[in-house]
């Protein structure tokens, strides 16, 4: 039981992340109805650049404390952001409103790019880094087992939440999320009534890299490892907890993103122990769970979680 | 790389019509993007003051990146850092330069001349005599004298990909269903030959029609639950689809071997000739009197590969003007429209799955006998990524076209082998900008399959790309 | 004129809470030219979609009395009700547009041709009974292009054509099904005065030909003109069904359209070319 809570708790904290970036797949798609496949490498970026700066900060030597995290938290958003806003301008918007594959092809292309680049840039090793938020506080001791929430897994939730509600006053309250929803209503209305709507497209993917960024950031405290791969599998969890959650729906991003985290921790943890069917299923399946889902939801809840129902016209 | 690129056509205007800068990451340096409503034309003040924010956007990009290296260092411990600024500056150089070039060039240029009905027409025509061209080569390919070994098993790898090419032209390029796990049923058939020829011992010639329908099986099992979806949705699940092929490959050890793949598997024999190197009775060279020699097989295997590739051009030239050929059109120009003629679409799009993989497999089951080894390694998504583009690029449903871009993209893959590191950077960055420069492919119109008079090339713009 | 070719009874369809087909029943007579009128939202191409097939129906049935006897349409899925002999156009056009109008007209008989080609296997070698369906295939399109006027313009992309030329050719393929009931959703939008005449002669041409024809229409004219019975519905609900003269006549019809103490229902007036 204890064992189980704790999964629980670990399972959470990653599909936290998982939100993170899932609510920059959700908000692409809804507002220009394509899959930003470059979307997973965008937090892989985000990554680096928060990796960079722990470097570039311990060698300066300041103290790995909090205002140290804070400050490569709002770089990496800042760097990245600029990394989304060049992908859309030079990848997508000359393709809008053209032959349906090609910004499909552009994004796998571009997807390619970042890898490479990142791994021509920065080497194609893993990029290992010191533990920096550490200590957990335990909150259940008993028989052998103990359950414990580390500071690392508060500061993901805590982080993740905040960085949520600032985005959901964003889009619901200001009048850059009106011009975002109405673009995602109807892109040509929306320019007839004079919104800047490629203004509004690009800060669409200013945003969602800059939360990526918050992912990548919370990612590489939390597993302490950055490589230029990274993306791709995460970038696939994350649109399969979007689509999972409803594809444009915000929350069922998040929610989407809390069930993946927990169903792969869950296979992890479970997969393969010696208890009824388990020992039959294998931990290294835990993709392919994450893959299943994918497709179980596709098939037999293509709205998702949250998501709107679509009557099909005739 | 391509700084000064600029764009025909007539979705590439390429005038920059307000005044933040385009910037590029790296060799891209700076592809130009299509304005609704043409802009003045720049002048040098404007061309400048862009290009300026174009090199500010890359400094941003590139300062941290590029400028500074992170290295493990050597006691193992933290990273140390290395500063490149050199580095930097001349990449954000290059995309000044890069930017301002093409605002200069795109300010003198006239605007693009839009693509006639007649343009069109005119390309096809240059079509109908490459084509047959195209082919003469690669019939005589392998008998010219300055022909060396290398080119030969670069023309092998070409052939393979303009196999995977036409295989998937048909799911892609006539049916309009997006997958983007075609590699899965390319290792269906490599594992099935792999397999059976190891294990039983059957001949390549026997595993290769078995490789084709596991790999037909595999494309109906896929095409089922993706009957309904649409769009990207489609391309997603594909791409789940062809990752836990990949996966279980990968974890079935007992059967497959798991990462360390399937070594030792039999090489082909010409009618039961084989082409053992040390020459030998029963073997190739000695039937036909010939001094034995490790190009005859690769001779046999390019022949082997070109015959294969023509089977399934030929296969989906004939089908285009079958009722099933004309039923997948019709199904990537409207599915709706289908329902109302009576037309069975979930047999269509299976009898395309399946199909389209059926070929796949065969080219797995001829990659597995030319390497002699399979690991699941060689069937990433990358791979499928790559046969994709090589169809959206070469033009939907365009044979011809198929066949240019797989020559393009492998053949200009390889004259980077010797900046290894660099390839799938310019691969990648050149998907980019041949989607930007021609977003339909090289090859964009469509004959049609039928005609009362003359058959007329359909330009681009009109068909269809398919809903799925 | 005596034999139903169509019997809807108490059709209902529900999308969520809304029902937008309550309870409707009517005939279409074989050999009549029926016209389902009714304002916007009166849930005309619910009804359509559920005769072939695109919507299955919450409740009630539809019977097809074809050339093989009985056939209950609301249990047949899509595409057979096409291979039972019901066609139908679009309110807003669906051709394939990347393919050639001759093209087109083949696609629609792909049943046909199929099966001459031994589905598919005989047709990969070019087996001579495939040639000879084709050979008539490309003759009944050849007919109907005439029919149409739109021989000239065979090898053009069908999306090229103009917008009334795209309205003749989706009728001229959906009769290369060869249908004995044809459903024709809003033939006369977008059209011009005398297109909408054309038109008019043209379904009256299909009729004589013996096949039935159900029509959604907005232009009254046309309907007035080309109807033998005309089923009125509003709401949902059946309002009337009569000879065009019987429904003209109609009080509740007449209100139906001015929109009498309604405040959802925006009054369309029926007018010439209101579309």
């Amino acid at each position: 039981m204890a064992y189980a809570l704790q999964q629980l708790i670990n399972g959470v904290a990653l599909g936290m992340i998982y939100g993170l970036i899932a609510v920059g797949y959700t908000m692409v798609y809804g507002i220009i109805g394509m899959i930003n496949f470059a979307h997973g490498d965008i937090f892989m970026v985000g990554a680096f650049v928060s990796l960079i700066s722990f470097v570039l900060l311990s060698a300066g030597g300041w103290a790995a404390g909090p205002g140290a995290v804070l400050l490569v938290l709002l770089v990496s958003m800042a760097i990245t952001a600029l990394y989304g806003w060049s992908v859309e301008r030079i990848a997508y918007r000359p393709l809008r409103g053209s032959f349906r594959l090609a910004p499909l092809i552009s994004a796998i292309g571009m997807s390619i790019v970042l890898q490479n680049f990142v791994q021509v840039s920065q080497g194609a090793r893993a990029k290992p880094i010191e533990p920096i938020i550490q200590g957990s506080v335990e909150l259940w001791h008993g028989n052998g087992f103990s359950v414990s929430l580390s500071t690392m897994q508060i500061v993901i939730v805590v982080v993740t939440l905040a960085v949520l509600a600032i985005f959901t006053w964003l889009v619901t309250s200001t009048k850059l999320g009106r011009a975002m929803r109405a673009c995602e209503q109807d892109r040509k209305m929306a320019g007839l009534l004079g919104i800047d709507t490629d203004r509004t497209i690009s800060i669409t993917f200013v945003i969602g890299a800059a939360l990526a960024a918050v992912a990548g950031t919370l990612y590489l405290l939390r597993y302490g490892l950055a490589d230029f791969f990274m993306g791709f599998i995460v970038g696939v969890k994350a649109f399969t907890a979007a689509v999972l959650g409803g594809v444009g729906s915000l929350p069922g991003a998040l929610l989407g993103g809390l069930l993946i985290g927990l169903i792969e921790t869950l296979w992890s943890a479970y997969a393969g122990q010696d208890m009824f069917l388990l020992r039959e299923l294998n931990p290294a399946y835990k993709d392919v769970a994450a893959f299943a889902i994918l497709i179980a939801t596709l098939i037999f809840l293509p709205s998702g979680l949250l998501g709107r129902a679509e009557v099909e016209k005739v | 790389m391509s700084g000064a690129r600029l764009p025909e056509g007539p979705h590439l205007g390429g005038v920059p019509h307000n005044d933040d800068g385009v910037p590029a990451p790296g060799e891209m340096g700076g592809i130009p993007r299509g304005p609704e409503a043409p802009a003045p034309r720049p002048p040098l003040v404007h061309a400048l003051r862009d290009a300026g924010l174009a090199a500010l956007v890359a400094l941003g990009l590139f300062v941290p990146l590029v400028g500074l290296r992170t290295d493990v260092g050597p006691s193992g411990g933290g990273l140390i850092l290395r500063t490149r600024w050199a580095d930097v500056a001349i990449l954000v150089g290059i995309v000044f330069a890069g930017r301002l070039a093409m605002n200069l060039w795109s300010s003198l240029r006239p605007a693009g001349r839009p693509r006639t009905a007649r343009r069109t027409a005119q390309l096809a025509r240059i079509g109908t005599f490459v084509a047959p061209l195209f082919l003469a080569f690669a019939v005589l390919m392998p008998l010219l004298p300055w022909t060396t070994r290398y080119g030969l098993d670069l023309g092998v790898l070409v052939l393979t990909y303009v196999m995977l090419g036409w295989g998937l032209n048909i799911v892609v390029g006539l049916a309009g269903l997006l997958d983007l796990g075609y590699v899965a049923f390319y290792a269906v058939g490599a594992y099935t030959y792999a397999l059976l020829s190891t294990t039983y011992g059957l001949s390549f010639w026997v595993c290769l029609p078995l490789a084709g329908i596991f790999a037909a099986f595999a494309g109906m099992l896929l095409g089922f639950p993706v009957l309904r979806l649409r769009g990207d949705y489609l391309a997603i699940v594909t791409l789940a689809f062809g990752e836990i092929i990949r996966v279980v490959l990968l974890n079935w050890v007992s059967l497959t071997g798991g990462p360390n793949g399937i070594s030792g598997i039999p090489r082909p024999s010409f009618f039961g000739l084989s082409f053992s190197a040390g020459g030998g009775p029963g073997s190739f060279a000695d039937f036909f009197g010939l001094e034995p020699s490790p190009t005859h097989r690769a001779v046999f295997l390019y022949y082997l590969i070109l015959v294969l590739a023509l089977l399934t051009n030929w296969v989906t030239l004939r089908l285009r003007r079958q009722p099933l050929g004309r039923a997948w059109e019709a199904l990537r120009e409207d599915e709706i429209a289908c329902r109302a003629l009576g037309i069975n679409v979930t047999n269509t799009k299976l009898t395309a799955f399946a199909i389209g993989a059926m070929f796949g497999g065969f080219a797995g089951a001829f990659f597995a006998t030319r390497q002699a080894f399979v690991s699941p390694e060689s069937f990433t998504f990358i791979e499928s990524a790559i046969i994709l583009a090589i169809v959206v690029l070469g033009g939907l449903g365009s044979q011809l076209g198929v066949a240019i871009a797989a020559l393009v993209l492998i053949g200009g893959f390889e004259a980077f082998r010797d900046f290894e590191e660099y390839r799938m950077l310019v691969f990648g960055a050149a998907m980019v900008v041949i989607m930007v420069w021609r977003p339909r492919g090289l090859v964009s119109s469509r004959k049609p399959s039928v005609a009362l008079g003359e058959r007329k090339a359909i330009s681009g713009d009109l068909v269809g790309g398919g809903h799925g | 004129m005596s034999a139903p070719i169509l019997q809807v009874r108490e059709l209902v369809m529900r999308f969520g809470g809304l029902t937008a087909v309550n309870r409707v029943s009517f005939d279409a007579m074989a050999g009549d030219i029926t016209a389902v009128i009714g304002p916007n939202g009166a849930g005309k191409t619910t009804v359509f979609n559920l005769i072939t097939g695109f919507y299955k129906p919450s409740a009630g049935e539809i019977i097809l009395h074809g050339p093989a006897g009985q056939k209950p349409l609301h249990a047949t899925v899509g595409h057979r009700i096409a291979r039972s002999g019901v066609a139908r156009t679009f309110q807003n056009i669906r051709l394939f547009p990347g393919m050639t109008v001759l093209e087109n007209l083949l696609v629609a008989q792909h049943n046909t041709l199929q099966a001459a080609t031994f589905f598919g296997i005989g047709a990969a070698f070019g087996l001579g009974r495939y040639r000879q369906a084709e050979r008539e295939a490309v003759a009944l399109a050849r007919r109907w292009l005439e029919a149409t006027r739109l021989l000239d313009r065979a090898d053009d992309p069908a999306g090229a054509l103009p917008y009334g030329a795209q309205r003749r050719l989706e009728i001229a393929r959906a009769m290369c099904t060869n249908p004995v009931l044809l459903c024709l959703d809003e033939p006369a939008a977008g059209l011009n005065p005398r297109e909408s005449e054309e038109l008019a002669e043209l379904i009256r041409l299909i009729r004589d030909g013996g096949c039935s024809i159900l029509l959604i229409e907005h232009d009254m004219g046309v309907v007035m003109r080309i109807s033998d019975r005309v089923v009125v519905l509003d709401h949902g609900q059946k309002i009337a069904d009569g000879t065009p003269a019987e429904v003209r006549a109609d009080q509740r019809v007449i209100s139906a359209y001015l929109g009498e103490g309604d405040e959802d229902d925006a009054p369309s007036v029926p007018a010439e070319g209101a579309a």
